[in-house]
């Protein structure tokens, strides 16, 4: 079976539904050209916030190996965690971490086959945004400010 | 994504695709009260020094608690690295190729957290 294809943009919408007959259908969606919207901008949020959390899982790993090694390679660590820059890029850590903790949340649920309508869908992305910035907030404010 | 095996039968893939679907979510589900427990811990552990530390991880819930953590993080993590991986990378030799050198690099800071922690608790 051929698929006419009128627009040469459309070479790239073909694919093979389950029982494997052609079938043209958009595929993923190509950032260039697709329109931004809530939606696809927290997916992939998700994906970025990701993989800069599995860097910071790299350093907190050589946290802990500084740690398991000497009382001054751990002082250095800790300096170094409270530099400027270290505090800049924990900032970045913690709010990765919230927000890949919120919107983890929204992809679970889904999964178990709750709010994946439209309207809910949008609402529940507005809510893990202001959820990860306000948890961010609270977080630097009890460390800085009461600890 | 059909095997032609599989649809034969009238099945699904025959690869581990589930097995991987599975593994992410359960993680997931881990590292929710785990992340919790780990932002208790940054705080309680504030400008610690060293002996602050190892008396941190001498006390047995710390000490299970963060070999739980580093064990779903680095999993759930090399789980979603393998997925960003296979959705970016087209050719199948460079995909694996670098599937296995991101599984190798993760393996080894995953054990360099775990050894560090085994060797503060004892």
């Amino acid at each position: 079976m051929v698929i006419v294809v009128p627009d040469v943009r459309e070479a790239l919408m073909q694919g093979r539904n389950t029982a494997g007959t052609l079938v043209q259908r958009p595929l993923s969606p190509h950032l260039q050209v697709y329109k931004p919207q809530i939606s696809s901008a927290l997916s992939i949020f998700h994906r970025i916030t990701g993989v800069a959390l599995s860097l910071g899982a790299v350093l907190l790993s050589l946290w802990l190996a500084a740690a398991a090694t000497s009382a001054g390679a751990f002082a250095l660590a800790q300096s170094l965690l409270d530099s400027i820059v270290g505090m800049l890029i924990l900032f970045g850590f913690t709010l990765a971490l919230f927000y890949h903790f919120c919107n983890g949340i929204r992809h679970l649920l889904w999964d178990a086959g709750y709010g994946f309508d439209l309207p809910t869908m949008h609402r529940t992305g507005y809510a893990v945004l202001v959820a990860s910035a306000g948890l961010t907030v609270v977080f630097w404010v009890i460390g800085l400010v009461i600890l | 994504m059909r095997s032609p095996l599989g649809r034969a039968r009238g099945m699904g893939s025959a690869k581990s695709g589930l097995g991987h679907w599975w593994a992410q979510r359960l993680t997931a589900m881990a590292l929710l009260p785990l992340s919790l427990y780990f932002v208790l811990s940054v705080f309680l552990l504030e400008g610690a020094d060293q002996a602050a530390m190892l008396r941190y991880m001498a006390e047995p819930w710390n000490g299970v608690l963060f070999i739980a953590l580093v064990a779903a993080l680095f999993y759930h993590l090399q789980l979603g690295l393998q997925v960003v991986i296979e959705d970016y990378i087209h050719s199948e030799a460079r995909r694996l190729t670098a599937v296995l050198a991101m599984r190798a690099v993760v393996i080894f800071f995953g054990l360099l957290a775990l050894v560090s922690v085994l060797k503060l608790i004892f």
